[in-house]
């Protein structure tokens, strides 16, 4: 198996466990982290990809997004905390005013 | 074709371990009921990942990875959890009918996406691991020619400067305004989370504020208040 | 960087430093003055419309900037088109920040910057520079649906939105990372170059599928909606109207250079895909949009709609569909902002006058009014004398000529099924007796629904400029395409 490949399963796996867990948690907190797991697996892929081509774009890429992964962080658990002065909760489930 | 991306002996056996450390870890951050174990086993999946990056070669990437996830996000994350009480929630369970559901789509996917992956034919490879960590170094020098008029000569020359300075010229050079938008976007997300994470006092609160700040008393009539004089 | 490079950016640097100085305005002393900082905002506005015809002038960027920017005539044509949509948004909003409990100054710099992000996902060219562009402007969305932080509604919408817009960038992330894996680089023309060899690669057909995914999230298309109408009821309207029109035809404009640059000689592999989303959003849109009795939910699902009439033309990949793209951005633009306008218009209190029983008796207390949001409500249906026909006739011309006949039945079916629901708000304005009597209207927004129906009408009837416009803009990236 090429070692490109091996990188891309784990990043697949980590992947796949972050967007579960993005679907099926409903504490705000722990679907935050599931984000960041997903983007994780997107760095894990661009560096391996990079180290293939020998060529820095993919060096540079996970840079921006770990940036903004952080911006993005920020912003989310201000809004949780928001959320949390409203309504004493952080589970998805029990803010339903909006009825979707 | 040859992969300039080897693992073998050592760095297989690295690659093994700590990849099952990472996705061992990131499958309890997703599986704990606890956010703050949540965020350890979070902490531990970013430092595996960011030994991987260096065991790819990506030490730039590998240090990013350590000091904003791991050192900023994560203590972001404690925060956030202290603040809010934990305990006070009502329990969740992480353990149901449509969760499992989710994690069995969640497997479907997996195997979708490995065989695919596995069976992926990608670009060429490129053995030239120089380019990763070389600069290319534009020098403009004077030089007075035959007619006695100066001209400027560059010359090019790719320097060996390691890994971190390679990916610093790449990110101020190439890639400066894509830089300056993301400066830009970090200012949003300051402002953002200041905009909507800001309390407003309400009025028993404003009531609290101490008279000297909330009438602007003068920093000498504070000092005569509190010497007595 | 040299001094044309600064030429170059002008637009975006104009506007950056204007919002960071919006920012700064308080503690020079304009303290939510939310008079103060519309009229600023307008003025940057104006500059930043200066700017970029300065821009559009210029001469060529230096190489590292050049491959990852270009100010073609299609990005100034979107270039422009925000700059409108904003300035009506900022006129739209300045009644609910002028009660100054909510800080003007900031929402306006919000603004600034998610125009700024919108500006950079026009001109880019780079999958970088798309994508933080791309996160720019979803931030600032983020914190924009939020705004009325008081508010559970708005606070839920925001964390409904942030949800579901962060998971959509992971999703799209890992595509382009499949993407840049496939084409080893991550830039359009090599993409394209690419791609030219590679048809019926599995790997990178998963990559396109799920930087496609991405996409229909933020264009709002079936089956990746289901925020948009829990997002558009919650947010406050004029921020409802930034995120239908600005926010949509941004994402529509990367949505079509990433498939006319990059990845057209790859149809065959994703254009029944793209079909069967474009057929999805028109059905379950229009559907859905039937049965909703609140005004902002119903134009919600016609939204979702809309992105599904739009997904016609990057399906057709022709001239002629890209041409309807964007002239239907446009008409789409100027409708939809003038029927928020209505909506903000019947407006008593914070989210009340949004049903649709609020609309009753409009024609007798305000026929100009009534008049005008029938115009707009033809204009969303495609009926012949207003502009939204010409759209519609260009997209559907698109997707017949490029051999979807069926997708132009379901298409035009659909459009009967919405005039169904945009006639119950007629019905209720003309033919009911209720409330809306005591209508009073600001200066803001009676210039703005005066300016959409003049523009609305006047584009369905001299559409010539419009269409040329269209044609001249999308010159570069067909040329490209058909290389």
């Amino acid at each position: 198996m090429p070692s490109t490949t091996a990188f891309l399963l784990l990043s697949a796996l980590i992947f796949t466990v972050g967007l579960v867990g993005v679907t099926v948690r409903r504490n705000m907190i722990t679907v935050l982290m599931s984000l960041e797991l997903m983007l994780n697996a997107v760095n894990i892929n661009l560096v391996a990809f990079s180290q293939r081509f020998s060529s820095l774009e993919g060096h540079v890429f996970p840079v921006f997004i770990i940036c903004i992964a952080a911006g993005e962080a920020a912003v989310g658990l201000a809004i949780i905390i928001q959320l949390y002065r409203l309504k004493s909760t952080v589970n998805v489930d029990e803010v339903t005013e909006l009825n979707g | 074709m040859t992969d300039p991306l080897m693992l073998t002996g050592v760095s297989l056996a690295l690659f093994v371990i700590v990849g099952a450390i990472a996705v061992a870890s990131s499958i309890l951050v997703v599986s704990m009921r606890n956010p703050v174990h949540s965020a350890l086993f979070l902490l531990l999946t970013f430092l595996c990942v960011a030994i991987l990056f260096v065991s790819m070669g990506a030490e730039f990437v590998g240090a990013v990875q350590v000091l904003v996830y791991a050192g900023g996000i994560m203590v972001l994350f404690l925060f956030v959890v202290m603040l809010i009480n934990v305990k006070a929630l009502p329990k969740e369970k992480v353990f149901t009918a449509t969760s499992m559901m989710g994690v069995l789509m969640g497997v479907l996917l997996f195997i979708i996406l490995a065989i695919i992956l596995a069976s992926g034919t990608w670009a060429p490879a490129v053995n030239a691991p120089e380019n990763l960590r070389t600069a290319v170094v534009v020098k403009t020098t004077p030089v007075v020619d035959a007619g006695g008029a100066t001209i400027q000569t560059e010359t090019v020359t790719r320097d060996v400067v390691g890994n971190a300075e390679a990916v610093g010229m790449a990110l101020y050079r190439d890639y400066l305004v894509p830089f300056e938008v993301a400066s830009l976007f970090l200012l949003v997300a300051m402002v953002g989370a200041i905009v909507i994470g800001k309390r407003e006092l309400d009025a028993s609160e404003e009531e609290a504020i101490p008279e000297f700040i909330a009438k602007k008393v003068s920093d000498e009539d504070r000092l005569k208040e509190v010497t007595g004089a | 960087m040299t001094w044309a490079d600064l030429l170059f950016l002008l637009p975006e640097i104009v506007l950056s430093i204007g919002g960071c100085l919006l920012l700064l305005a308080p503690v020079i002393g304009g303290r939510n003055n939310g008079v103060a900082a519309k009229w600023s905002m307008l003025l940057l506005l104006v500059a930043t419309a200066a700017a970029i015809y300065v821009a559009a002038g210029a001469g060529i960027p230096s190489l590292a900037l050049g491959t990852l920017f270009v100010a073609d005539p299609f990005a100034v044509f979107f270039k422009l088109l925000f700059v409108v949509v904003i300035a009506m948004i900022t006129l739209l909003s300045a009644e609910f920040l002028e009660d100054g409990r909510y800080s003007a100054w900031e929402y306006y710099s919000l603004m600034a910057f998610a125009l700024c992000g919108m500006m950079f996902m026009a001109s880019g060219t780079h999958l970088i520079s798309i994508y933080v562009g791309l996160e720019l402007l979803s931030l600032a969305s983020y914190i924009l649906a939020g705004y009325y932080k008081n508010e559970t509604r708005s606070t839920e919408a925001a964390m409904k939105y942030f949800v579901l817009g962060a998971t959509s960038s992971g999703i799209l992330l890992y595509g382009m990372s499949l993407i840049y894996g496939a084409c080893g680089s991550l830039h359009l023309e090599a993409i394209s170059q690419a791609v030219a060899t590679m048809a019926g690669n599995q790997a990178l057909i998963i990559g396109v599928m799920l930087l496609g995914a991405g996409l229909c999230f933020k264009v709002a298309a079936v089956p990746f909606h289901v925020w948009t109408p829990d997002v558009y009821t919650g947010a406050p309207t004029p921020v409802t109207a930034f995120l239908s029109t600005a926010s949509k035809v941004a994402a529509f404009a990367i949505f079509a250079r990433i498939f006319y640059m990059g990845l057209h000689s790859l149809e065959p592999d994703w254009n029944s895909i793209i079909a069967t989303v474009a057929a999805l959003s028109m059905i379950v849109g229009n559907l859905a949009a039937v049965t909703q009795t609140n005004v902002k939910r119903m134009l919600a699902y016609s939204s979702i709609a809309h992105a599904g009439y739009a997904l016609l033309g990057v399906l057709a990949m022709s001239e002629i569909g890209l041409q309807g793209v964007l002239i239907y951005m446009l008409v789409y633009a100027f409708a939809n902002i003038g029927t928020w306008a209505m909506v903000m218009l019947l407006r008593r209190r914070e989210y009340a006058g949004e049903n649709v029983d609020d609309f009753d008796g409009l024609h007798k207390s305000a026929p100009l009014y009534a008049f005008a949001m029938v115009v707009f409500l033809l204009s969303l249906g495609g009926i012949p004398p207003t502009a939204g026909f010409i759209g519609k006739y260009y997209l559907f011309a698109a997707a017949i000529s490029a051999g979807y006949a069926w997708l132009a039945v379901i298409a035009v079916l659909m459009s009967a099924v919405s005039m169904f629901y945009y006639f119950r708000l007629v019905v209720a304005m003309y033919l009911k007796d209720g409330a809306a009597a005591d209508v009073i209207p600001s200066r803001q927004v009676r210039f703005i629904v005066i300016v959409c129906l003049i523009a609305t009408l006047t584009l369905g009837i001299l559409p010539e400029r419009m269409i040329r416009g269209a044609a001249r803009s999308i010159a570069p990236i067909v040329n490209l395409a058909s290389r």
